[in-house]
């Protein structure tokens, strides 16, 4: 064993302390641009995914089996380094003009978020029996405002869960924004490693960090799933 | 700007993409990144299949600290993981430690405590009835487990797995971070050494392991497919 002695004054207060805090912020600033953005992303391609026309399903389907099934490093490389040959040049202006590596891990982990997202929403919406839509439409309700009154209300009840996980993965996907120089939790957390050479207090720090919101994030949810879902149970 | 792509780059550093140097140097590239998916598969079915059936024990004391160990790994990002890996193994056993084996250690131990849900929900899924009969007809509680549910839960969780090491061949790009030259890697490296086609190299690996993962996730639909068919007849 190597010898090796504990200081944790150093991440618990400081200028160390001070980057990990920067770091958690830029963590979930991350995270929740990221959710936003996928859930709404997810929504479309979810709705394109049970549309009645052939192509549109199908490209809904490439979308998200192409996205599935890449890695997201490779997106958030692709995004950052490659983006540019393919996007107006409009686009790359004000990309330039605003924190690019920030909005490049951002679209990375927005699209590669919502192709999951989009599941979850497709399977949460065919969870609600047919029959409802039938006896919503001989109710007189529109295909639209079936949805509306009907079928969606009870579809976000169980599609929540889904996505509150969805959102966990999304925090601890983003410590991949690193590898371009985000300066998120991990990024940080590293960064006072290099300075102080305290490699293992940094990452306990950051772990405990992670754990905390999963902990936190888990035990609301367990919450909604009794109070909400089942509140007759028990 | 919008430019024209221009494949040509990849054409010339096809094999470097495939294989790396080999066979006159180190293993690299998709056969590097194959590599490292195929043994950490192996090794955390085996891990997780220990946790899956630790997590499911009769003893409180085994149980909670492995669950608390399970959810701990599944709380934390796999970048964390293989960071811990590349402080504790060298410090643990005395010695450095090559990158490749850290990124191993990293997923086996991360794939682990997802495979070990999956054993889980697969040994759960099978009727309790089985381990009361096999325990009535005088088999240890474990014997019943390994012999008569184990063999059963397994075949369900076929699929699963097979889903388990999709993510593992996306997770491996993650080795590139601690400098390990799998496929992520040669692609950042011809980027950096060509400096004008990151846009082509990056759709070309993107497309590999689209490929490759699309073959794996399409094998489990169908044996997700093949297995319910079998239980409706």
């Amino acid at each position: 064993m190597l010898k090796y002695t504990f200081d944790w004054s150093i991440v618990t207060s400081g200028k160390y302390f001070e980057w990990l805090v920067s770091g958690l912020k830029v963590t979930l600033e991350l995270s929740a641009v990221g959710i936003v953005c996928a859930f709404l992303l997810g929504l479309l391609i979810a709705v394109l995914k049970m549309s009645h026309y052939r192509p549109v399903r199908w490209i809904a389907t490439a979308y998200l089996e192409f996205f599935r099934n890449t890695p997201l490093l490779v997106q958030i490389f692709f995004w950052y380094f490659g983006s540019y040959k393919v996007l107006p040049t409009a686009v790359n202006e004000w990309l330039n003009s605003t924190n690019f590596e920030f909005a490049a891990a951002a679209i990375a982990l927005t699209i590669y978020t919502s192709a999951f997202i989009a599941e979850d929403i497709r399977s949460g919406i065919l969870s609600i029996p047919k029959e409802q839509m039938e006896a919503a439409r001989s109710a007189g309700f529109s295909y639209l405002r079936s949805m509306q009154y009907i079928i969606l209300p009870q579809a976000v009840r169980i599609t929540i869960p889904p996505l509150v996980n969805q959102f966990l993965n999304l925090a601890k996907n983003s410590s991949l924004a690193m590898s371009i120089g985000v300066m998120e939790l991990t990024y940080q957390a590293r960064q006072v490693e290099s300075y102080t050479f305290k490699g293992f207090e940094a990452f306990t720090a950051a772990t405990v960090v992670y754990l905390g919101l999963s902990v936190v994030i888990t035990a609301l949810m367990d919450l909604y799933n009794k109070k909400v879902l089942n509140p007759h149970r028990a | 700007m919008e430019e024209a792509l221009n494949f040509q780059v990849i054409i010339d550093n096809f094999t470097y993409f495939m294989i790396g140097r080999y066979p006159n140097g180190p293993l690299g590239g998709l056969g590097l990144t194959m590599y490292l998916a195929v043994i950490s598969c192996i090794l955390s079915f085996f891990g997780g299949l220990i946790l899956g059936l630790l997590s499911l024990s009769r003893y409180a004391a085994i149980r909670h600290p492995v669950n608390l160990f399970i959810n701990a790994v599944r709380g934390i990002p796999l970048l964390m993981v293989i960071f811990w890996m590349y402080f504790l193994l060298p410090a643990l056993m005395g010695k450095t430690v090559p990158e490749a084996t850290t990124v191993i250690m990293g997923l086996t131990i991360f794939t682990s405590a997802y495979m070990s849900q999956i054993v889980r929900a697969g040994i759960q899924g099978i009727p309790k009835g089985q381990t009361e009969a096999a325990v009535s007809t005088g088999l240890k509680h474990w014997q019943a487990m390994l012999y008569i549910v184990l063999p059963q839960g397994l075949r369900n969780m076929i699929p699963s797995f097979v889903n388990q090491f999709v993510s593992l061949i996306k997770d491996t790009s993650l080795a590139f971070i601690v400098g390990v030259s799998e496929l992520t890697h040669v692609g950042t490296q011809i980027n950096n050494r060509t400096m004008a086609f990151p846009t082509e190299i990056f759709i070309f690996i993107a497309a590999v392991y689209f490929v490759l993962c699309f073959a794996f996730t399409s094998f489990s639909r169908w044996l997700e497919g093949r297995l319910a068919w079998r239980k409706s007849i």
